[in-house]
């Protein structure tokens, strides 16, 4: 009973940080409209940023983590402005998921470039003294409360922001209505930079959390959790908030108990194995909204 | 006999072209290797080169006739690959080494289009991106568990464990077919440019042939209305699974090819992960949608840059990237294609691109 | 016996009965019109003719056989095609490609004939492009339809297509949806020579919405109006017209 506990907090924990990168998967989704498969290597840059300057530089810990949101932010903005943007009205979505791709490999590759293509190992952001905490009968990592805790808050904000802000107004007014929200006067291209800039600074909060979760960082550790997360947005219903956030959660419980209870190797497999169950049940995932095409 | 030229003469006149494109670099290539000028690398690099090529046929049937995204083709390569490499290894010498990997391919095939039969019954009826994410799944789960399985035979029958090898079958007479993460080893290296060169043109008479008939019309107004396809009394279940399955058979000719120039077949990301996926998928796009000469075009084209910038060691990827993103810029973007028909600029594949845009053709 | 007797019929869509207590008999090689105020219920009376959705209450009968509730693909086949307000066609296929998908089901060979080019492939093949040809020159779309796409038509004549391209599902009742919607005179007056042609050489029996009241007047025999999902009035088209009722609901309470 106390290990099931532990897993489910374990992965509780894992699934949070899929929910802020799938939150910022679907968010994209929802207002460009493009499957942006770039995002898991900005929580890489992400990584790589608070790494090189909190144990390289020396930077205290909130403003490493603060300069690294700063960057991948930046980073968002400019990715969004000179590979997508041309390509908005392409008339095809495959050409700028095509483009993402490139992009992706552009991160990677520039990545492998600067740092070394070499494991490094990141130091957790989480003080010393509570890395381990135990509550009750239960035995928990520091970085797991954390990550739950940083998820909600995040999750808390992003609610507030999109519901009593204009430009989160905005958003959601794009979100629904591209055409119909540029006629009211809203500025379409800055509310899509507003939301790479949200999502990609997401991203880089993930990354600190996932690399102080598991300190393995190269030039691919963005990749698989991005994928995942984007599994965890479309399991949700993709362009749902908190379909994002559900999604991410279930995702990580799910993997970290089929990690303990069946295999390790196999656990991406049943992980993907879920998604299509439960995609063939809900064809629009569990928050998606059923489009009717009128004849 | 009339009408067989009439109908040669309208529809087919620009399939034999690609025939004849193929054939034609068969030949360049068999020049210049028996003139010696062909380096070891690009040697190396002609069967993975049809495998690619054969896999933006495939994936061309799916995406660009009948208009859905799948990002998991690697997977369908995958279950060719292992198949067909599993039964050479087990026939070994009992067979003259050509017919046993004539089998060894159509097994491969048929397996392939098993499960791309199996997996297209549910999911064919999800649509755009989610049938997007659940193929890439599916391609994810066939590579997950192929990397994790161990099997094994001996007088008893077939054995099978996620776990271990150990103790999986009677140290007498059993054999290890795939060690889990070792995979298989010792496959025959049947693959040879010429039997790639003749699979592709299969390959391609298979989809171009489908593409031309009653049946690919049906797929093809599913891609264009579905909604007056069904009007007109078309099965869009039946005639999206024929696509999606003869695809995967393609696929899978595609892995019985490429499993027999490996000595060591293991499921890696690297061989049969989503990035393998994306990369046909690449080839389809900037090759021009449902253009099958095209997407092999791209294919080459594509394989070969990161080989010729070898000299730019480090930053060859780096610059394959920037290539990639400035060529779909240049080839998507309204303006720079406007700019490009007014100047009458462009390269073959750009052109083939702008056309696309415009007829998706 | 009646081609279409539809009795009764009704949908609701959550709580709004979109068409209810509907009513309708067509007799073979009939003209008939359906017209109504916008949002009357009249595109949802097709779809719901067509199998597009499936209705509450009622019976839908084709030449005696009972329709109700079957797929569009099992209602084609037994015998209505139909076109669409909006246009519905296959853009990226040629316009010869467009009709010959409208021959499906009537011409066949198999999957493996057509990969490995089997006899039956060229001598089906063949067949088709006659069929299709002879469809195509009623509506004077033959030339160059082997190379022309759809998309690349002009506005009248990919209306023309459609009817073609239902035409060529060999139906028993043709539908067609505001087949005149955003033509000029010029183009209007050919469609409805067209139609004529239609019942001429085929003898076809037809069933069309259609707000431009000079083509209603013009060719229909019979009408039925609908009005708020309710049929307000049915008849010979004269007297229809001159309904003081119909009068009202199109041009409102004063």
């Amino acid at each position: 009973m106390v290990t099931l506990i532990e897993n489910l907090i374990n992965g509780l924990s894992m699934g949070s940080i899929y929910a802020i990168i799938a939150i910022g998967y679907t968010m994209v989704y929802g207002i460009a409209k493009m499957l942006n498969f770039a995002h898991g290597d900005i929580i890489m840059v992400g990584s790589y940023a608070a790494f090189i300057l909190i144990s390289t530089m020396g930077l205290p810990v909130p403003a490493g983590i603060l300069a690294s949101v700063v960057i991948c932010l930046c980073l968002g903005i400019l990715i969004e402005k000179i590979a997508y943007k041309p390509l908005r009205n392409a008339g095809s979505p495959l050409a700028v998921l095509i483009t993402a791709i490139g992009v992706s490999y552009f991160l990677q590759n520039g990545a492998m470039l600067v740092f070394g293509s070499n494991t490094k190992s990141f130091t957790s952001v989480i003080p010393a003294q509570i890395q381990t905490l135990q509550i009750g009968p239960f035995q928990v990592k520091g970085i797991a409360v954390v990550s739950i805790l940083t998820s909600l808050v995040l999750v808390g904000i992003l609610q507030v922001f999109i519901n009593r802000t204009r430009p989160g107004q905005a958003m959601l007014a794009c979100s629904q209505d591209r055409a119909a929200a540029s006629l009211m006067g809203i500025s379409v291209n800055n509310t899509i930079t507003l939301t790479f800039a949200i999502g990609s600074a997401m991203a880089a909060i993930a990354g600190v959390l996932m690399c102080s979760y598991s300190p393995a960082l190269t030039p691919t550790t963005g990749a698989m959790p991005g994928i995942k997360a984007f599994t965890a947005a479309v399991f949700g219903g993709i362009g749902s908030i908190p379909g994002a956030m559900v999604g991410g959660l279930v995702l990580g419980i799910i993997e970290q108990l089929s990690k303990y209870y069946i295999s390790q190797q196999v656990s991406d497999a049943i992980v993907f194995g879920v998604l299509i169950v439960i995609l063939l049940v809900k064809p629009t995932g569990l928050f998606g909204k059923v489009i009717q095409e009128k004849v | 006999m009339k009408e067989r030229a009439a109908l040669i003469d309208r529809t087919s006149r620009n399939d034999f072209v690609t025939y004849g494109m193929v054939l034609a670099v068969f030949v360049i290539v068999q020049i210049l290797s028996s003139a010696g000028v062909l380096t070891n690398q690009l040697q190396g690099l002609l069967v993975p080169l049809c495998v690619y090529a054969i896999m933006a046929v495939s994936l061309n049937l799916v995406v660009g006739i009948l208009g859905e995204l799948s990002i998991g083709h690697a997977g369908f390569m995958c279950v060719g690959a292992f198949v067909s490499a599993l039964f050479s290894n087990q026939v070994g010498d009992g067979m003259p080494s050509l017919l046993r990997f004539v089998i060894a391919i159509l097994l491969g095939g048929l397996f392939a289009g098993i499960f791309g039969f199996l997996i297209g019954v549910p999911v064919l009826r999800l649509n755009g991106d989610y049938l997007a994410i659940v193929t890439l799944a599916f391609g994810e789960i066939i590579k997950n568990i192929i990397n994790a399985i161990y099997i094994g035979i001996d007088g008893s029958g077939l054995h099978a464990s996620l776990t271990s090898a150990n103790k999986l079958v009677d140290p007498e007479s059993g054999v290890i077919l795939i060690n889990g993460p070792q995979g298989i080893t010792g496959t025959p290296r049947d693959s040879s440019f010429l039997i790639g060169i003749i699979l592709l043109l299969l390959s391609l008479v298979i989809a171009l042939n489908l593409t031309h008939s009653r049946d690919g019309r049906a797929i093809m107004s599913i891609r264009d209305n579905h909604i007056a396809a069904e009007s007109v009394g078309i099965n869009i279940t039946k005639y999206k699974l024929i696509a999606f399955t003869l695809s995967a058979v393609i696929a899978g000719f595609a892995g019985a090819l490429y499993s027999h120039n490996l000595a060591t077949l293991t499921a890696t990301s690297a061989r049969f992960g989503y990035n393998m996926s994306i990369m046909f998928l690449v080839f389809v796009v900037l090759g021009g949608i449902g253009n099958f000469r095209g997407g092999i075009i791209a294919a080459v084209v594509l394989t070969l840059i990161p080989e010729l910038l070898r000299f730019l060691s480090n930053y060859r990827m780096l610059i394959y990237a920037i290539v990639l993103i400035v060529m779909m810029i240049i080839s998507w973007n309204p303006a720079s294609r406007a700019f490009m028909e007014k100047h009458k600029l462009g390269s073959h594949l750009f052109k083939k691109n702008a056309k696309a845009g415009k007829e998706g053709k | 016996m009646a081609l279409l007797e539809v009795n009764n019929l009704a949908i609701q869509f959550g709580g709004l009965r979109a068409v209810d207590d509907f009513d309708l008999t067509i007799e073979k090689g009939e003209l008939y019109g359906l017209i109504g105020p916008n949002g009357a219920g009249k595109t949802t009376v097709f779809n719901l003719l067509t199998g597009e959705y499936k209705p509450n209450e009622g019976i839908i009968k084709l030449d005696g056989t009972n329709i109700t509730g079957k797929s569009p693909i099992e209602i084609n086949k037994a015998g209505i095609a139909r076109t669409f307000q909006n246009i519905r066609l296959f853009r990226q296929l040629t316009v010869l490609d467009n009709v010959k998908v409208g021959l499906h089901n009537r011409y066949h060979y198999s999957t493996a004939a057509s990969i490995l080019r089997l006899p039956s492939y060229y001598k089906v093949e063949k067949e088709m492009n006659e069929k299709a040809y002879e469809l195509l020159k009623v509506f004077s779309l033959d030339r160059d339809a082997d190379t022309t796409l759809a998309s690349n038509l002009p506005y009248g004549a990919q209306r023309k297509l459609e009817i073609a391209r239902a035409m060529a599902t060999g139906p028993k009742l043709l539908l067609l949806d505001e087949p005149a919607a955003g033509m000029n005179p010029n183009e209007t007056q050919e469609l409805m020579d067209t139609i004529s042609l239609i019942r001429r050489e085929f003898g076809m029996t037809i069933l069309l919405i259609e707000h431009d009241m000079k083509l209603v007047s013009g060719i229909c025999e019979k009408l039925t109006v609908l009005n708020f999902g309710r049929i307000l009035t049915q008849g010979a088209t004269q007297e229809v017209l001159t309904n003081p009722e119909v009068i009202r609901a199109y041009l409102g309470d004063d």
